[in-house]
């Protein structure tokens, strides 16, 4: 009997206790501005999503290290979801009941599966460098961010690139483009893109589907000997990249006419590769690896040097932990913005930082000054502009390292907009939504 | 005609490779009457051991001594796929002596999950490479014959061979040895073997450690194709039409499979593909197994189930 008064009084005080360290922790949560991330370690992807994963949460460290979006600090969540569109949901779903003000989903696939959700939540979605092209037109996706570049942005800058190597686009004419793509909504959207410029310059469009996971490519390999496309297109991601790289070697296909995609132009694409990659070319989401940029000088002085680092320090400054940290600051400076206008050191809601990422304004003072100098060049999104930045390099493979190129690109404006907005009126049309005018971007 | 030829002699190679991961499957099904769902993670952790052993031995040697580091590696290897078997044998299979069929499926199902997760948490996910001074460039043969001649992608040729081999080495151990015959009499019936004397635990070992090298071999030549990394473990959904359409029982119906299924998927992507839009090779392997399950439900080389009423 003793005993067990002695367990319930402790049990009793041990709630207590939990109690009260709860509601502290609750206290705290409200100073805290909550970033869900989903990420993928494990799986087929895991060598891609690790160093993204790495890059985007050591940004938000280093944030904190520096005291917070003027004083608020973030907390952030991890949520692994194998970059299957069922369990990104979930994710979603899990994640956005603990206070999620902005939310990217890693996926092209989660992307279209949330697209519809993101609305009725109020939450926005960034999606830096993939999701669907035509979310660039604000007025329809009012809570899509497809910030720094699309894939239709991608696709077209690899036409121009492919037309300055063949010495103008007037000699793609009779030409054969391949483009083989992971068979996925991602693989799939520059489909469009390519499509239109084809008939803008009479070259030839093969279309050469490759299935999840990629690592079966011998007959797509077969068909690129049997047409001979003066260039291939790699449109893959993770395993695929590397395996078609390999394929290219085993059949002889020169490397120096392959152009990859910013997801199959990485250090995990490449480097069990090496040499046979040799000559390579892969478009960039303006960043290539920036190993000696400012902010990853301060990354590894405020973050890593404490041993507070995600990953691994040899990782810091990858092609993959960059566009993680990019993505991460993007978002970051969402919330400083609606701070501007909502009050400085409070935590924002998710239509507040709506207002900030379509109010995003990062010159290339800005930039310089937060450490992006040379690694990023200004953006600056609008009520009706969501993506903000087309710029692009693209850099070559050298066999051990990749080579970041001088010239930029920037998208065919005439021909995107066009496009987005024909497809974004379809989606309206759909949906039945009323596009915002640019009056009711003013209120 | 030389295109086809090539297409032809792309999918014989590569069925070849499916081959050997089939045979992971035939042989502890033929030892022990398990499906083994775990062949493929099996293969995982086998290449991923390799990989890193080869990586840390040739570190510890100054980074000159490759070949020396890749004997050492294959040991230890051979060691961890020894211990694997030994513990799946301990902490699964043993106590589930004379269950369902379906039972010991879904265990090496568990299995899986367990071998995947351990080996990355061990090993790491990220793309490791084999280097075992595989040949990469293409060679051209039959130049004079046909136009351009006929490309051949000396890696898969030579990983071919190996397959070739190791087939033939394990035909003769099923056939010839004594613990050979002890394993096909486990499999045919565990109490009736275990009535005249056949120690069931240690067969069971043995056939584990079998396929654990069988793994180890696979894991080398797709992970030195491919790189090591998760998706190795997905290899083994590419040998499932094979031990369909082969017969479960079967090593020669594993190979025979095997060609099939490659060049059965080769030609059809490249052929059929365009004109429904590409990308069929996968469902393509596991119609044309079931069309052949349709005629011989056992595969090819299955043994013929015939119950008494």
């Amino acid at each position: 009997m003793k005993i067990r008064s002695l367990a319930l009084a402790a049990s009793l005080a041990a709630i207590g206790m939990t109690s009260a360290v709860t509601s502290t922790a609750a206290f705290a949560q409200a100073k805290e501005q909550f970033f869900p991330v989903l990420v993928y370690r494990t799986g087929a992807y895991a060598a891609n999503g690790n160093p993204w994963a790495n890059g985007y949460i050591d940004y938000l460290k280093l944030v904190n290290a520096n005291g917070g979006v003027n004083g608020v600090k973030i907390s952030f969540e991890e949520c692994e979801f194998g970059y299957a569109t069922d369990r990104g949901v979930e994710c979603y779903e899990r994640l956005k009941g603990k206070g999620a003000t902005v939310f990217q989903p890693l996926s092209t696939g989660v992307t279209f599966a949330l697209t519809d959700k993101a609305p009725v939540d109020k939450i926005p979605l960034v999606t830096a460098g993939y999701g669907r092209s035509e979310s660039q037109d604000g007025s329809v996706f009012t809570w899509n961010f497809p910030l720094l570049g699309t894939y239709w942005v991608a696709a077209d800058v690899a036409i121009q690139h492919i037309g300055k190597q063949a010495g103008g686009l007037d000699k793609l004419k009779g030409k054969k483009i391949a483009l083989v793509y992971h068979d996925s909504p991602f693989g799939k959207e520059p489909i469009p893109m390519l499509q239109e410029r084809a008939k803008m310059h009479g070259f030839e469009l093969i279309l050469l589907p490759v299935a999840h996971p990629g690592v079966e490519q011998k007959a797509t390999w077969l068909q690129i000997r049997q047409n001979r496309p003066d260039n291939v297109l790699l449109w893959g991601w993770g395993v695929m990249n590397s395996t078609a790289l390999k394929e290219a070697q085993a059949t002889g296909f020169p490397r120096e006419k392959m152009l990859g995609v910013w997801w199959a132009g990485a250090e995990p694409d490449v480097k069990d590769v090496a040499a046979g990659a040799k000559g390579y070319q892969a478009l960039t989401l303006q960043h290539s690896a920036e190993p000696n940029s400012k902010v990853v000088k301060d990354m590894l002085e405020k973050v890593h040097a404490k041993g507070q680092g995600t990953g691994a320090k040899e990782e810091v400054g990858s092609v993959l932990y960059m566009r993680g940290l990019i993505s991460s600051m993007v978002a970051v400076e969402g919330v400083r913005k609606a701070q501007e206008r909502y009050g400085k050191g409070k935590v924002m809601t998710g239509e507040q930082v709506r207002w900030g990422l379509e109010n995003l304004n990062l010159d290339q003072k800005t930039l310089d000054a937060m450490g992006f100098a040379g690694v990023m060049r200004p953006v600056q999104t609008s009520c009706l502009d969501h993506m903000g930045s087309s710029w692009v390099r693209v850099q070559t493979w050298d066999g051990s390292k990749w080579v970041p190129g001088t010239d930029w690109y920037q998208a065919d404006d005439k021909l995107l907009r066009g496009m987005v907005l024909t497809a974004s009126r379809k989606y309206a049309e759909e949906k039945k939504i009323t596009p915002r005018t640019p009056e009711q971007c003013k209120q | 005609m030389a295109f086809f030829l090539e297409t032809l002699i792309g999918g014989l190679m590569a069925g070849m490779l499916y081959s050997l991961v089939a045979l992971g499957f035939v042989l502890i099904y033929k030892a022990s009457g398990v499906f083994n769902f775990a062949q493929g993670a099996m293969v995982l952790f086998a290449a991923l051991a390799m990989a890193r052993f080869s990586e840390w031995f040739n570190a510890a040697l100054g980074g000159d001594s490759l070949l020396v580091a890749n004997i050492l590696a294959f040991i230890a290897a051979g060691g961890v796929m020894f211990v694997v078997a030994w513990v799946i044998e301990r902490l699964a299979l043993r106590n589930l002596v004379n269950q369902e069929g379906a039972t010991l499926l879904m265990a090496t199902l568990g299995i899986t999950y367990v071998l995947e997760g351990v080996g990355q948490t061990i090993f790491g996910s990220e793309i490791y490479n084999i280097d075992v001074g595989m040949p990469k460039d293409p060679v051209m043969m039959f130049e004079n014959v046909f136009e351009g001649g006929i490309l051949i992608n000396k890696e898969d040729f030579i990983a071919a061979l190996v397959a070739a081999c190791l087939v033939a080495a394990l035909s003769i151990f099923f056939q010839k040895t004594s613990t050979g015959r002890a394993l096909r009499a486990v499999a045919d019936d565990h109490q009736a073997a275990l009535s005249i004397g056949i120690p069931l635990n240690r067969i069971w070992v043995i056939v584990w450690c079998v396929a654990g090298v069988v793994a180890l071999v696979a894991g080398i030549i797709w992970g030195s194709k491919l790189g090591v990394q998760f998706s190795l473990a997905t290899v083994a959904l590419r040998a499932l039409p094979v031990v369909i359409l082969g017969g479960l029982t079967s090593v020669p119906g594993a190979i025979i499979g095997g060609l099939i299924i490659g060049v059965g998927e080769k030609l059809s992507e490249v052929f059929l593909g365009p004109y429904v839009g590409g990308g069929i090779e996968i469902w393509f392997a596991y119609m044309l197994a079931l069309v052949f399950l349709l005629f011989r439900p056992q595969g090819l080389f299955g043994e013929k189930i015939i119950d008494r009423v």
